[in-house]
């Protein structure tokens, strides 16, 4: 008895996401229920640091919120996130040849590494890449010999004398300029952009090819990837998401519409259509149905931080990789196992095709994914232990621990249960991003941004 | 069908039986180890065929068509097919798919209506591939496809494909009227021949060509 206390005791502090308990932060957007469509958030991403949390929404805009210093009075909570900067990042196109609109709603922002005072990152489209540089103003030149405080030009008879101009500190303005535009390199939909490792190239992804960019060139970009068949009545598999592997910079990885992942050597030749490795876990026989294809089509692919696992998103589960083995996941997390049976229904109204994403926590302990009915999953991958928690304002009082939600998938339903019907499958979690280093995450409803965080003692 | 959700008393639940008028809650394939043994019978492939010729058409209908989305509805109605192949003495219960503008005949050879559609799709795209920017020269760039038909006409694709598969194709629509009559009386061909030929009725096909080389730019005088 006192073995099992003391173990637990030790597990306690782990880290684990079920031993966490955890808290309510805040929520950032609009209280009403009527969702303009605008308002829909795309993308969110915290920056390398974890003090800025970037939002994109189907409007084109970014919102980033910068998380306040430490109180030192506060120790019961880490600092809020507060908006730092908005900006309309991309806006509605015209596709001119095809007589089509080019959406303006964010896909995926990536931010890179802090090299100076100024914050960088990547926005893109469903067409257009571009980089955005942050900066601080704190300070503007006053005393100029030549203009007036407003501006205007003086008389240059009218000077007698000659001043050095002064900066004055000022209010504190964050700016959003564009710096690269990445454009026309798309015929299809982008689906992922991803940072090298180099800090120097990146890569972005479309249904059917992978282009290489120099983030210091627009006027071209390398096709690294090209799966467009010659026929395009030969079309069975696209592209659904890529990403860098986080130490080789040669190295990175596809995900299909067909469960499969390929890992790709940039060493190897110039067009990486021949994959290094290819990860695909055999279907299940006994699972066998008309959707099997949908559900296996993989909607997220991430490195873990380490380098040495991939995780994958389908649409019932989490499944990692180890790199070194091809044939199979080494671990597989059912997120709504109950929702096999209802595929057909699913199917109907489209929810099959939704594409969630899956994130690692800082120590790759712990991975999240988002479901429906506004319920997140977390898996615990030491312990294997899973969590069900809910983004919803009910539970909206800061530092309100959040209580474990189960749903009910067949017989009778417990108190506190939820059972598969009542689901709402209009309230779907599909972005969520953990802090790199600390248990704060952001979990996106589909106009609301909840931040959560552990319950720190 | 699954919609938004709708809090019940747990009085109400636990009086609640699963009803067979929701066909649609049920698995399309019978599973051999589908735990639901005496649930519904499951909806059969026709139907879900219809609904898949259903999502085809509304997809493509969009102003740009979701490629994954299309593709993985394109799969599924070949997997149907093939099933239905298999079995093409089943019993055809009513079908409750919604209202299809489309008249389904799942007779009709699937490839030759898919192929069709992503035929159409492929010509769409082909024409916005212009805008596509150009990779830099080989070892990067992309080999031609030795299997493209010569017949066919000359992918728009990128720019090495053109240089390599020739640049006739391209004009074709360009009238070219206006080079019959005498701009350039001088004009020297490759041959050597003179004012002759270029005075005549009018310009062979070949004089006609380099002319038209040399108004692009693509050969130098």
């Amino acid at each position: 008895m006192f073995l099992k206390l003391s173990l637990r005791a030790v597990f306690l502090g782990a880290g684990g996401g079920n031993d966490i308990q955890w808290c309510f932060s805040q929520v950032k957007g609009a209280v009403d229920d009527d969702v303009a469509e605008a308002d829909i958030i795309s993308t969110v991403e915290f920056n390398h640091s974890g003090e800025l949390l970037a939002t994109g929404d189907k409007g084109g805009r970014v919102v980033i919120f910068q998380q306040e210093q430490e109180n030192k009075t506060q120790t019961h909570s880490r600092g809020e996130y507060n908006v730092y900067s908005t900006f309309q990042s991309h806006e509605p196109e015209f596709d001119y040849l095809k007589s089509l609109e080019i959406e303006e709603k964010i896909n995926k922002i990536r931010w890179l590494p802090q090299k100076n005072a100024a914050q960088f990152l990547l926005s893109t489209n469903d067409k257009t890449i571009k980089l955005w540089k942050i900066s601080e103003r704190d300070k503007r030149p006053e005393g100029y010999n030549l203009k007036e405080e407003d501006g205007r030009y003086r008389d240059p008879t009218t000077v007698t004398t000659l001043r050095v101009p002064v900066f004055r500190p000022m209010d504190l303005m964050v700016e959003a300029s564009p710096r690269r535009i990445f454009a026309n390199a798309h015929t299809y939909h982008i689906n992922s952009i991803s940072i090298n490792s180099d800090y120097e190239t990146y890569l972005s992804a479309d249904d059917l090819r992978i282009n290489l960019w120099h983030l210091e060139i627009t006027d071209r970009s390398f096709n690294i990837v090209d799966i467009k068949p010659a026929n395009m009545e030969e079309l069975t598999e696209v592209i659904t998401a890529a990403e860098f592997h986080p130490n080789s910079c040669n190295t990175f990885v596809y995900s299909s519409s067909k469960g499969t992942i390929r890992l790709c050597d940039m060493r190897a030749s110039a067009l990486c259509d021949r994959h290094s490795k290819l990860f695909e876990e055999p279907e299940d026989p006994s699972n066998r149905s008309f959707f099997s294809e949908i559900i296996s089509s993989i909607s997220d692919v991430k490195f873990s931080h380490s380098g040495r696992y991939m995780m994958t998103r389908d649409y019932l589960s989490v499944k990692i990789w180890d790199l070194n083995m091809e044939n199979r996941p080494v671990e597989t997390y059912q997120v709504h196992e109950y929702l096999r049976s209802k595929l057909c229904s699913l199917y109907e109204n489209d929810c099959i095709f939704d594409k969630f994403e899956c994130c690692w926590n800082g120590s790759d302990s712990v991975v999240m994914t988002g479901s429906y009915n506004n319920f997140f999953r977390m898996f615990d991958r030491n312990t294997k232990r899973d969590i069900t928690l809910e983004a919803s304002r009910e539970n909206n009082k800061p530092r309100t621990v959040l209580k474990p939600r189960k749903v009910c998938a067949s017989g009778k339903r417990k108190k506190d249960e939820i059972s598969v019907d009542s689901l709402d499958f209009n309230k779907k979690i599909l972005h969520t991003a953990w802090h790199p280093k600390e248990n704060i995450i952001a979990v996106a409803t589909t106009n609301n941004l909840y931040i959560f965080q552990d319950k720190v003692n | 069908m699954l919609c938004k959700g709708v809090k019940r008393k747990r009085e109400e639940e636990e009086e609640e039986e699963l009803t067979s008028q929701d066909w649609w809650l049920e698995e399309a394939t019978p599973s051999p180890s589908s735990e639901e043994g005496a649930g519904p019978a499951p909806l059969p492939p026709s139907s879900l065929f219809n609904l898949s010729i259903f999502k085809l058409h509304h997809g493509l209908r969009r102003g740009e068509p979701d490629l994954r989305h299309l593709v993985l509805v394109v799969n599924t109605l070949r997997r149907i097919q093939s099933s239905m192949a298999l079995e093409p003495s089943a019993p055809e219960p009513p079908c409750p798919a919604p209202a299809d503008p489309f008249p389904v005949v799942p007779d009709t050879p699937l490839c030759t209506s898919v192929s069709a559609l992503l035929d159409d799709l492929s010509h769409i795209e082909g024409l916005s591939d212009t805008q596509t920017a150009f990779p830099e020269d080989a070892p990067l760039s992309r080999p031609p496809d030795p299997g493209l038909d010569p017949g066919r006409p000359a992918p728009l694709g990128s720019l090495e494909l053109l240089l390599e598969d020739g640049l006739e194709g391209l004009f074709d629509d360009i009238d070219t009227s206006m080079y019959d009559c005498e701009l350039w009386p001088n004009l020297k061909t490759d041959s050597g021949e003179t004012e002759d030929k270029i005075q005549g009725p009018g310009l062979d096909v070949s004089e006609l060509d380099y002319l038209m080389d040399v108004i692009v730019g693509t050969q130098t005088l």
